[in-house]
Order: structure tokens, then C-alpha cells, then sequence
């Protein structure tokens, strides 16, 4: 397992196009932020834990097409699937690399981005807490996408339609501990379902990614 | 093929041609029934209904806007139900059934939002409120999309029943998920207005008895529209077959 998870690390940071674009995504979609909708301050201050997090999501999103198919191409997968290494594992593993590689970079690089749209004092430390909390979920979820879609020639597009809505209930609780830690709210509500959502899709959607590589893989 | 011991379980209409032959004998009169039940609701709902006195003439929307709503999120379970049978008992009928549901469904939901929208603009003022239902209405409607989008993406019949299949169960956990996430997120908003219609004190009998006749209306279109799909999906699946047959042959 740590052999897959250090291999899946080197090509993510070695194969080049990988690894920072989706941090240099997310500063563009901020950078655009304030372009399109105006520089005023306290407009960019009450948007800002949304953007941020609308821009986490859409960069996790972007990297999700990598994930498998790179593995799917040269034939990596099929072995995968027959070694020891149960693929519920496998795909645990890939999840576990994709937010290594996508969403911790983005949890760390939130703040610095946060100075960018004005984001009030307090609402820098649940921003963080809210991406640590949430990412995951993100990278689990896109995993399960990413293995309905492998096997199709021009997936992208599909893979958006069909991952998208299964985040809106991570966005929302995300967004909402942001924001609300952001105003000086009680974010305790929120940040538990948050923290909930990630757990339960940690441990029950590998299953059916498991389920459904398989089937493509048959 | 044919199973004889089973026939007497439901589990025979697995059989395509079983269930074909039993569909066609069902269809007219599921259309008789579905017809007349909707023309009969909706003109006792329109014309013989009186007008709401806060409301006037609009409020007889519900009786296009309630049974779609509803029949937006049954037909969504009974793919859950069509996709488990599927993934659990391997009957090519039901993944059939469950495609053939979708896009009806899909249709139910765009309904439901658009005699909302049209109900929303005189009563609330505005065609849209990022109001919990609504929202929520939205994202079903997404769901369904993808759902769609991912049948006709998938050329092998078998791996795309699978792979649906497992989508939906998936989807209907985050479906439920949104639908709660989305109540935390806007709360209060609209809510009496919209939670009047559910509690069914608050429908007077007068406008109650003519929305269960179009409910049912609905209730039986749908199984119509289904049935006559997932014929239609079967049919096309013998032709496939007989093609392939023929390019072999020759």
C-alpha cells in the first residue's frame, strides 16, 4: 500500500502537468474573481470563503480525469486489479494520492489566497479547517467519478455532470463553516456534518468505486 | 429460456417476452385509465374548484405542479428499486425499466419547476427563490441528467446497466444528503408557503379530492410511460441482437 501511495506521489510530482496545475487553477479562478465581479472590498469580503471554496472544488475537479486514466492506458490498472492488494485498497490509496497531491496544496495555499479577496481576520483559520475538513471528501467522491468514467474515450465533460452534484452537499456544509467563521459565527453545526460527509465517504465509497473499476475492468 | 416453475411469482416478468406480452394486453387500459383520471381532475380542478381567496385563480396550478413533484422523486426510487433488483438478480428487464425511467422522470421534474416558477412569479414575485425545495428540486433534476448522460456514454449494455445502477444507489445517498444540506443552508425562506401544500389539513376537501384523481392521473402515466419504454428498450435490444446474428451469419 505505501509502495502504490509513493509510486502514485513520484508520477504525480515527476510526469510534469500534474502537480501544480491544479494550485496554479485555483489562482487563476481567484485572480478572475475580482476582475468579473468588481474590486470593491466588502463585496470581495462577503464572497470570498464561497469563491474559495468553489475554486478548491473546481481545481479538485480538474485533476480527476488523471487519476485513472493515465494507470487505465498503459495497462497499470488491470495489474493492480490482480495483485493482492484488494481494490477497494487501490482505489482508498488513489484517493488518498490525488488529495495528497491536489487538496493539501490547495488547504495550504487558501490563506495566502484569502489576502487576495479581502477575507476578514477571523475567517482565515476556518477556512483551512473547513478545506482540511472537506477536501477529502472531494478526493474521495472525484475517485468514484473518475473509476464510473475510465473507460469511456471523452469522459471529461461526463465525469463533471456526474461529480458535481455529489458535491454540492460538501460545498454547501464547506462553504457554510467558511463563511460563517468568517462573520465570528458558530460553526460547530456545519463543520460536524462537514467532517460526517468526508468520513462517511472515506468509508463507504470505496466500495463502490471498487464496484464499479471492476465492471469496467471486466 | 422460459422458466415455467416461476410463473406464478413476479419474477417471471423478468422473462422480456413475459413481460412484453403481459405489457400489451395492459397498455390500453393503462392509457384509458391514465387519461381519464387526468382529463377528469384537471377539468374538475380548473372549472369546478373554486378560487382560492388569498390566491384567486393560481392556486390551481397545484394540480399540475403537486402530482409532477411527486412523481419526480417516486420515479427516482423506483429506479433505486430497478437497479438493485438488477445488480442483485441480474434481470435484464429491470435495467431496462430503470433507463426507461429516467428521462420520464427528468421531464416530471422540469414540469414540477416550471408550473413552480409560473405559480412563484404572481404569488411570490419573483419565476425563482433559492428556497430549500426549490434548490433541491434543481439538483434532482441533475442528478437525473447525469444519471441520463451516462447511459447513452456507454456502449456495452451490460457495463453501462452496471455502472448506472451503482449511480444511482450512490446518487440517491447524496441526493437525500443535498436535500438536508440544502434545508441547513437557507432555512426559513418561503417555507410556509410551500409546506402548506403538504400538510393536507390545509387543503380544504374541495380542492383535495380533484388533486388525488390527477395524482393518480400522474401515478398511472407514469407506469404507462414506463412500460411502453422499457418495451420499446427491449425491442431495440432484439433488433441489435438479430443484426449481430445476421453480420455473423453472413
Amino acid at each position: 500500500m505505501i509502495a502504490l501511495l509513493l509510486r502514485d506521489l513520484r508520477l504525480a510530482v515527476r510526469a510534469g502537468g500534474g502537480f501544480g496545475l491544479g494550485l496554479a487553477f485555483f489562482l487563476i479562478v481567484t485572480v478572475m474573481v475580482p476582475l468579473a465581479v468588481g474590486p470593491q472590498p466588502a463585496l470581495l469580503a462577503s464572497i470570498a470563503p464561497g469563491v474559495l471554496w468553489l475554486g478548491a472544488l473546481l481545481a479538485c475537479l480538474l485533476s480527476l480525469d488523471r487519476l485513472l486514466a493515465l494507470d487505465w492506458e498503459d495497462g497499470s490498472l488491470d495489474l493492480l486489479a490482480t495483485a493482492p492488494l484488494p481494490l477497494e485498497a487501490v482505489v482508498t490509496i488513489k484517493a488518498l494520492a490525488h488529495w495528497i497531491t491536489t487538496g493539501l496544496p490547495l488547504v495550504l495555499a487558501a490563506p495566502a489566497l484569502g489576502v487576495l479577496l479581502n477575507l476578514p481576520g477571523p475567517g482565515y483559520l476556518w477556512l483551512v479547517i473547513s478545506l482540511a475538513a472537506g477536501t477529502p471528501a472531494l478526493s474521495v467522491i472525484g475517485t468514484f467519478g473518475a473509476a464510473l468514467t475510465v473507460g469511456l474515450k471523452r469522459g471529461g465533460l461526463l465525469l463533471s455532470l456526474l461529480v458535481l452534484p455529489l458535491y454540492v452537499p460538501t460545498l454547501i456544509f464547506g462553504a457554510e463553516v467558511a463563511r460563517r467563521g468568517a462573520v465570528g459565527m458558530d460553526t460547530a453545526t456545519p463543520l460536524l456534518m462537514l467532517v460526517g460527509i468526508s468520513a462517511g465517504a472515506l468509508a463507504l465509497l470505496p466500495f463502490a468505486s471498487a464496484a464499479v473499476l471492476r465492471v469496467n475492468l471486466r | 429460456m422460459t422458466q415455467p416453475a416461476m410463473n406464478s411469482s413476479l419474477w417471471s416478468y423478468a422473462n422480456p417476452r413475459k413481460f412484453l406480452a403481459t405489457t400489451e394486453r395492459l397498455m390500453p387500459f393503462l392509457w384509458t385509465a391514465a387519461l381519464i383520471c387526468l382529463v377528469t381532475g384537471l377539468v374538475w380542478g380548473f372549472f369546478f374548484t373554486p378560487d382560492d381567496y388569498r390566491q384567486g385563480s393560481t392556486v390551481k396550478i397545484i394540480y399540475l405542479h403537486v402530482p409532477s413533484a411527486l412523481m419526480a422523486i417516486n420515479a427516482w426510487m423506483m429506479m433505486l428499486v430497478a437497479s438493485l433488483i438488477w445488480l442483485v438478480r441480474r434481470h435484464h428487464v429491470s435495467a431496462l425499466a430503470a433507463r426507461a425511467a429516467g428521462p420520464v422522470g427528468a421531464v416530471m421534474t422540469v414540469i414540477a419547476l416550471v408550473t413552480g416558477a409560473i405559480w412563484g412569479q404572481p404569488m411570490w414575485g419573483t419565476w425563482w427563490a433559492w428556497d430549500p425545495r426549490l434548490t433541491s428540486f434543481l439538483i434532482l433534476f441533475l442528478f437525473y441528467l447525469g444519471y441520463i448522460a451516462l447511459w447513452e456514454a456507454i456502449e456495452d449494455p451490460d457495463t453501462a446497466a452496471d455502472l448506472t445502477g451503482v449511480l444511482c444507489l450512490v446518487g440517491s445517498v447524496f441526493a437525500l444528503l443535498s436535500r438536508y444540506a440544502v434545508n441547513f443552508w437557507n432555512q426559513g425562506l418561503h417555507q410556509g408557503a410551500s409546506l402548506s401544500m403538504d400538510a393536507e389539513e390545509n387543503v380544504a376537501d374541495v380542492f383535495y379530492l380533484p388533486l388525488l384523481v390527477c395524482i393518480a392521473g400522474f401515478v398511472l402515466l407514469f407506469i404507462a410511460l414506463v412500460f411502453y419504454r422499457t418495451g420499446t428498450e427491449i425491442r431495440a435490444r432484439r433488433i441489435r441482437a438479430l443484426q449481430a446474428r445476421e453480420r455473423a451469419g453472413a
